[in-house]
């Protein structure tokens, strides 16, 4: 009775997973198809051909792409932990007036919709002369309500003693952040680092508003313009557009998914 | 950078704040970045997007105050009407279908079994794809001739349909689409919800001997609810800002089927160069989202359990 249990809920969980993970495959499946294999509605490739993938990067400059996006995450990514970790050790380690209201006003940010605001954003970025550089694709994003709140419940939990042995040591409070709170509270910042390298490497509506040239495009909207121009001719290449801009997130995902599942419901819920 | 919200209420802090000046400027210099930036990035364009809205105004400004004219010319217009329609129906399609196929998938995956982890890895692995290349996928299954559903349909006997070119279908089309991208997130909060039960609570009821359904209903659901309580409003508002599906599959159309209420301000304001409607629609926007948060806070501390 047991094994059979066992076996139905694997078997339960084989079928879930071919369905979620179907379009995924589809896709990785169809990067390697030529086009009459394409058009032919085949579900497997009959040879492993990279030539869409050679192909992609002479349609679209996917490279410069690439890098924008990498350097853009990354920037977003470190001003993120950098402007939620001096936050966050303000509220968990210092008393002062208006610290109440303060904290009320990261959460009211949470209760505005970005895309209420994009308009004016917009033209802010645009009067700065910020359209289409990495400055106006990161800036506006470094601080983060969810990621102070992330970080301060896990400054929460180091000893308060350890503060106050630093402050009878005549560690200044900058030193004591930055020699000691980033440093134990490293795992933190790594779930918060994938979290943002994640959001801002999928973001979308923001570089399609501020950026229109090639040279300062990301890979999303690539995609789009690889979609627009090549839909009639080649699925294919597209296709391999499409693998090489999911790969790197996703191998995060898997290397990060358990942190990732921890530190959002940590942030979220507690 | 929406994904995740904390909803806790402000707890009073265990100390009062000492009045020492030094410490006052201290405190403020540390959260001085994130103030500055919310202020600029945040607060402002949320107050100018209300200015803007009482003026006639095109992408380099307002230039003439009109009132509440131009809430007025959006509730009357068949267009707005349209959009809230297709905002709310998408609503209705995505946030309860997804948060039910998330809850299914964590509870199948919440047993310790072998290889589980490899399960638990692809079912949140949507999480890590963007909607961009999600959209593109999805388009080409949606595909009238070569993609799988006609494919599917033509099998099974069935007529093909046009997808994301016919309006009856479009919507219910883009949805299906949003569900399974948004599955893998919705997964991992709920799994770690559950992996955050007291373990003992299932031992005693295993010394019970109830059934696996009485236990879900009992314990699981009512110590899960916080959770589930969370990510209903995630949820919520993340349909509310839906926009790069919308964008990619469809455009809006046909005729305006899909002209949910992100898209509908995107348009007016950068394609029709109508500043003043946009920044209306932004401010309806702004208010649903609030209402829902408050609402959705109100109603769920009273019937939400918590530990």
């Amino acid at each position: 009775m047991i094994l059979a249990k066992r076996i139905s809920l694997y078997t339960v969980l084989v079928v879930c997973a071919a369905f979620m993970m179907f379009p995924i495959f589809y896709a990785f499946s169809i990067s390697f198809m030529e086009g009459g294999e394409v058009l032919g509605g085949q579900l497997l490739p009959s040879s492993l051909s990279l030539d869409n993938y050679v192909e992609v990067f002479q349609k679209v400059p996917l490279l410069t792409y690439l890098v924008n996006s990498f350097a853009t995450s990354a920037i977003v990514m470190v001003g993120q932990l950098l402007v939620s970790s001096l936050a966050a050790f303000a509220f968990v380690f210092m008393k002062f007036k208006g610290r109440d209201f303060l904290f009320f006003l990261f959460i009211s940010t949470m209760m505005i919709p970005w895309e209420a605001t994009m308009v004016p954003n917009f033209m802010t970025v645009q009067n700065l002369g910020w359209t289409n550089s990495y400055i106006g694709l990161t800036v506006p994003f470094f601080a983060l309500a969810f990621g102070t709140f992330l970080l301060r419940q896990h400054f929460k939990t180091i000893p308060k003693e350890l503060y106050e042995a630093s402050q009878v040591a005549g560690i200044s409070r900058f030193r004591f952040f930055w020699n000691v709170i980033l440093p134990v509270s490293r795992s933190s910042l790594i779930t918060l680092g994938i979290y943002s390298f994640l959001t801002n490497w999928n973001m979308y509506l923001w570089p399609l508003l501020v950026t229109n040239t090639e040279s300062a495009r990301t890979v999303q909207i690539g995609l789009k313009q690889l979609q627009t121009q090549e839909i009639a001719s080649d699925w294919g290449i597209v296709m391999a557009g499409v693998v090489i801009v999911i790969l790197p997130t996703l191998l995060l995902l898997f290397a990060g998914q358990k942190k990732l599942q921890k530190g959002l419901t940590q942030g979220a819920i507690k | 950078m929406n994904a995740a919200r904390d909803l806790q209420p402000v707890h009073s802090q265990e100390n009062r704040p000492k009045r020492n000046p030094f410490a006052f400027l201290e405190g403020w210099l540390y959260l001085l970045p994130s103030i500055i930036l919310f202020g600029v990035f945040v607060f402002y364009p949320m107050f100018r997007s209300i200015y803007l809205s009482f003026f006639l105004a095109d992408q380099m400004g307002p230039f003439e105050f009109v009132g509440l004219e131009n809430y007025q010319y959006i509730l009357g217009s068949d267009s707005f009407k349209s959009s809230v329609k297709a905002t709310i129906l998408f609503v209705l399609y995505t946030v309860p279908a997804g948060i039910l196929l998330a809850l299914f998938l964590a509870l199948l995956t919440n047993e310790k079994m072998k290889g589980i982890g490899i399960f638990r890895t692809l079912f949140s692995s949507t999480m890590g794809m963007s909607v961009a290349a999600s959209s593109v996928i999805w388009m080409f299954m949606y595909n009238p001739s070569i993609g799988v559903f006609s494919r599917v349909a033509e099998l099974l006997g069935f007529p093909a349909i046009q997808w994301l070119q016919d309006p009856d279908y479009a919507l219910l089309a883009v949805s299906l689409s949003t569900i399974w991208m948004n599955t893998g997130f919705a997964y991992l909060i709920i799994l770690g919800g559950l992996q955050n039960i007291d373990t003992h609570l299932y031992e005693n009821a295993k010394v019970a001997g109830v059934s696996y359904f009485y236990q879900l209903r009992r314990i699981t659901l009512p110590m899960l609810s916080p959770t589930l309580f969370f990510i209903v409003t995630v949820s919520l508002i993340n349909a509310f800002q839906t926009f790069g599906q919308i964008d990619i599959l469809t455009k809006g159309g046909p005729v305006e089927s899909t002209n949910v209420v992100v898209y509908s301000i995107y348009k007016d304001a950068f394609i029709n160069n109508d500043v003043g409607a946009a920044s209306a629609q932004a401010v309806i926007l702004f208010f649903c989202v609030l209402l829902l948060t408050i609402l959705q806070f109100k109603l769920g501390e009273r019937k939400v359990h918590y530990q």
